[in-house]
């Protein structure tokens, strides 16, 4: 199964990303693809360059805002920030996923209860 | 709130292209560039690292088509895209284009024009307040206008009596063309008037455009004499003074008060009296004609709640009991009504022929939808390898589709363009039009309602002749289109039969339309045949002024007498006229103004209560029967021996004579038609109310020996009328220098005025079915043409093989006009239901009359022969040695 990487489902990209910004704070976008794949434990199947998408969209949902500045290494880049809707957002967000795991799970476990 | 603050930063990306994807691209080349630096301190070569990143990341192009796509507004992308690249395939092929916009614009002007007639004919509301309550009252089976209306006594009762209007107003429709003049400025001008019961307006619901309208007060018996102006009439004589409300003006040589200005939307002539062009308005004083008789048309305002049917019985049962004349209630027979919405009597007459007429107008947009889906499929066909190459480059079918529909919207909207501006001068033209005689005809405009159906139309139009090979076109297999090499291949034989049918439907409906045009013009010519009873060619009537000075107090039998002289003066002075055959003055003019008398046989009078058949009455002079061309039958003309104090006599027609003295003579017998008078001559009958319609009977009676409304001095002469026209006037000046300045009108004109309605639809049919036999043998040129250079190889290597011209020839020439026999097959069926449905329109013709079908069918085969000929002789003349070597 470990060869296998998982698929996104739509919008949970987002989702990632908002929640990188706000424990890691300002990001660029290598260093947020980067640490999802860590995060993830490579089991995500996340081609980095699909993230600009999601970035682009968030910036004008203006749940993130963006600025070029310079890495640490001395480059030029784009660093991204959580904005305060974008916090709102996130609790929201992540509300509604944890219900909806916690739902799936119940209803995946009463299949496999019925079906013994 | 943020849904719409994302659209906009969507919609503001959309405008900021550049700067964005550069922004982009500096951030990607950044984030390589991490990555590349990371995976080397991992210790990979610099060659590897790179790689490796560049796996990581996935497709560069994909994720910033993917970023853009998230970004913008991808459907204005594509939309704009498509546009771009249909004007530049349209501008490539331009004879392809402008043959296609100018055919849509034909089609789409043509039916926004009809669409504009038919919607201010037909659809749209009079200019009344709340017209729906208006209605017409008129007696059943009325001939002629004193059939048709009531008394002043009838008008007062009914008023009273009813429960079903809220109240019932009235107008005077007796009057001429000229019948008042205007002096003081310059000349004295002819004008035309019509009286009106006080209340008029106001029942009507309409607001004036300048100062007021008089009101039911002001028609009362020794009231200021006021008059209102019609909008046209204040435009032409008075400039459109805005100051005019108020000031006087001299009508008939005495000062009238202008006391408003009617709308534009209300003209009177065109709603009340279609090709009449009414200039004044004045108030009616009801006692000044309430010993005319029959003299009033009944407009009625229906109470809400109440209806027609409801009004119609109470009318049933009032109607009997209405008096005549209330001094004389013995006069009265009791009065019936036919009720009808005003709009219905308006416009009711002409609702088949404008549905005629608006069904023929569609059939064209048919076959231009046709025609063009006919080209475009020939050049989809050429286009085949490129969609399918773009198709192997992963277009999706459904873009290839938008695309074409693109390309057939940006055409359908182009030659929108140019149909509203032909409609636009069509529609300006036809309102300027006076002299037919439709109603509303000259408020005809393309308004907002016609430009949204034309929108509407457009729109239909591009979905029609676009989809239908957009998606014909796309379905084709891949593989074999891109190994087809276009040219040698032949034509797949599906393609082949839809363009078959296309062209079929395109000749069954231009027979279709070529059978109805037809038929309407050989009723148009059976119309115009009619023996009228009269020669209108080479005679000219105009309205000659005479006074007759104070004769109150005179006795009737002198004041005939100074009438007579006045108009015998005329008569004397005119006929001496260098050119003049004939002349002679009648009061009314057939199928002009009229009026009805009873007329019987003396020895049997009508009893009380029972229907007199009416005669129209004519007050004329000596020299009018030749005047206007009536033949006499029997007997002799009236002559000025004829006076007051001799033997009362008249002229009546054939159809009179026939009736009262059947079998024998009516010379010499005596009728009762406004007194006793002897039958002194037999004439033949005149169509007096139309040309469509038979004569009724009618009477003669000379100006001597009864009282003319007015004098219309008839000329018969060989000279042209701007000739004959001043030296007339001339004569009449030195009569009576007060004579207006008058119109010498052709008596054709008042044919012509008749019978234009049938001229007017029998031309725009004809004009309709002429476009479609052109666009229906331009459909059969193409495909022909089409099918020949698709075969171009195959008919070399038939003639390399010894085919001769004619075979190549005649086999061009057979499947054209197998096409064309098919399409005449069908659509002589269809002409054949559309002909009954149009046959009440139809004159003196038969709708399955054998020689219209037989000559469209030759039409039809002349032209496709010709269609077909000159791509069947571009064929027969392909050099074989050419044609093959052109692989």
């Amino acid at each position: 199964m470990a060869d296998q990487k998982l698929d996104l489902l739509q919008g949970t990209l987002d989702l990632m990303v908002l929640q990188t910004l706000e424990t890691m704070g300002t990001l660029h976008g290598y260093g947020i693809a980067r640490r999802i794949e860590q995060v993830s434990g490579d089991e995500v199947l996340l081609n980095q360059g699909t993230i600009y998408a999601s970035l682009v969209r968030l910036q004008q949902q203006e749940r993130i805002s963006a600025e070029w500045g310079t890495s640490d290494n001395n480059r030029k880049a784009k660093f991204y920030a959580i904005t305060r809707k974008g916090r709102k957002q996130l609790q929201q967000d992540t509300a509604y996923w944890g219900r909806l795991t916690s739902v799936m799970n119940r209803v995946l476990a009463m299949q496999a209860e019925g079906s013994e | 709130m943020d849904t719409l603050r994302y659209a906009l930063h969507r919609l503001a990306s959309f405008f900021r292209k550049k700067p964005l994807d550069q922004d982009l691209d500096a951030e990607m080349a950044a984030h390589l560039e991490f990555a590349v630096e990371e995976n080397i301190q991992r210790g990979l070569t610099p060659q590897e690292a790179r790689r490796q990143a560049l796996i990581r990341f996935g497709g560069v192009e994909q994720a910033k088509q993917h970023h853009r796509e998230t970004r913008g507004m991808p459907s204005l992308d594509i939309l704009l895209q498509d546009l771009r690249f249909a004007f530049r395939t349209l501008k490539k092929d331009r004879g392809f284009t402008i043959v296609a916009i100018l055919i849509l614009a034909l089609g789409i002007g043509a039916n926004v024009t009809v669409f504009s007639v038919v919607n201010t004919l037909l659809l749209r509301p009079l200019p009344f307040t709340d017209p729906a309550r208006l209605v017409w009252m008129e007696q059943a089976d009325a001939k002629g206008l004193s059939g048709a209306t009531y008394s002043v006594d009838a008008f007062e009762e009914f008023r009273q009596q009813n429960h079903s209007f809220e109240d019932v107003t009235a107008y005077v429709p007796f009057y001429g063309t000229s019948d008042y003049k205007l002096t003081g400025h310059g000349l004295p001008q002819p004008v035309s008037g019509v009286r009106i019961a006080g209340s008029f307006f106001q029942i009507l619901g309409v607001r004036p455009a300048l100062g007021r309208f008089f009101t039911e007060k002001e028609s009362l018996p020794g009231s200021a004499p006021l008059v209102v102006l019609s909008n046209a009439y204040w435009h032409r004589q008075f400039a459109a003074d805005p100051t005019i409300a108020g000031k006087a003006i001299n009508i008939n040589d005495k000062p009238v008060t202008v006391v408003g200005v009617m709308p534009e939307s209300f003209d009177f002539g065109a709603v009340f009296d279609p090709g009449m062009k009414m200039d004044i308005l004045l108030p009616q004083v009801m006692d000044e004609i309430r010993d005319d008789g029959n003299v009033l048309s009944f407009i009625g305002r229906l109470k809400p709640g109440s209806t027609l049917a409801t009004a119609q019985a109470e009318w049933n049962l009032i109607g009997p009991r209405l008096h005549h004349n209330a001094r004389n209630p013995e006069w009265s027979i009791g009065y019936t009504a036919t009720l009808s919405g005003l709009k219905d009597h308006v416009s009711g007459k002409l609702r088949r022929s404008l549905i005629v007429l608006w069904s023929a107008v569609g059939m064209v947009l048919l076959i231009v939808c046709v025609n063009l889906a006919n080209l475009l499929l020939a050049r989809e066909a050429t286009r085949k390898k490129e969609f399918a190459l773009r198709s192997a480059l992963g277009a999706g079918r459904g873009r290839l589709v938008r695309q074409m529909v693109t390309e057939s919207l940006v055409l359908a909207f182009s030659g929108s363009i140019f149909g509203l501006a032909l409609a636009y001068g069509t529609t300006t033209w036809l309102a300027h039009q006076g002299s037919i005689a439709l109603p509303l005809l000259s408020s005809v405009r393309v308004d907002t309602v016609a430009l949204a159906w034309a929108l509407f139309l457009t729109v239909m139009a591009a979905v029609f002749f676009g989809l239908v090979p957009a998606l014909r076109s796309t379905r084709s297999n891949l593989q074999e289109a891109l190994k087809e090499s276009g040219r040698g291949a032949g034509e797949g034989r599906k393609q082949e039969r839809m363009r078959s049918i296309l062209v079929i439907s395109e000749v069954a409906l231009a027979c279709v339309l070529l059978v109805c045009a037809g038929l309407l013009l050989r009723s148009f010519l059976h119309v115009l045949d009619v023996d009228l009873g009269f020669l209108p060619s080479r005679a000219g009537s105009l309205r000659a002024e005479y006074k007759l000075g104070d004769i109150q107090g005179l006795t009737t039998a002198l004041a005939y007498q100074r009438q007579g002289a006045a108009i015998q003066a005329i008569v004397e002075q005119v006929k001496n006229l260098p050119g003049v055959e004939a002349t002679g003055v009648s009061d009314m003019l057939p199928l002009d103004r009229n009026r009805t008398w009873g007329l019987s046989p003396k020895g049997s009078e009508y009893k009380k209560g029972e229907h007199h058949p009416g005669t129209f009455v004519y007050i004329t002079s000596p020299g009018y029967l030749q005047a206007m061309g009536i033949h006499l039958r029997e007997g002799r003309d009236l002559n000025w021996s004829d006076r007051p104090e001799t033997q009362q006599v008249v002229i009546i027609n054939n159809a009179a004579a026939k009736k009262f003295w059947p079998g024998e003579s009516a010379i010499g017998k005596t009728a009762i038609v406004g007194g006793e008078r002897t039958v002194i001559g037999v004439v033949d009958d005149v169509r007096e109310t139309g040309v469509e319609t038979a004569a009724a009977f009618e009477s003669y009676i000379p100006v001597t020996q009864a009282f003319a409304v007015g004098a219309e001095l008839v000329v018969r002469s060989k000279l042209p009328p701007e000739v004959l026209a001043p030296s007339i006037l001339k004569a009449l000046r030195q009569i009576n220098p007060d004579q207006p300045e008058v119109a010498f009108r052709p008596i054709q004109a008042l044919v012509d005025r008749s019978t234009s309605p049938r001229r007017f639809f029998m031309i725009l049919v004809a004009a309709f079915a002429g476009l479609g036999l052109v666009l229906a043998s331009l459909g059969i040129y193409g495909v022909i043409s089409y099918s020949v250079t698709q075969r171009t190889q195959e008919i070399g290597i038939r003639m390399a093989l010894g085919a001769s011209l004619q075979k190549v020839r005649g086999d061009v020439m057979a499947s054209t006009l197998k096409l064309v026999g098919l399409g005449v097959v069908v659509g002589s069926i269809a002409a054949l239901l559309a002909a009954n449905g149009i046959s009440s329109l139809l004159y003196g013709t038969e709708p399955g009359d054998p020689r219209i079908y037989f000559g469209v069918l030759i039409l039809l085969l002349s032209v496709a022969t010709l269609a077909g000929y000159l791509p069947a002789r571009r064929a027969s003349r392909i050099d074989p040695m050419v044609a093959l070597r052109n692989e």
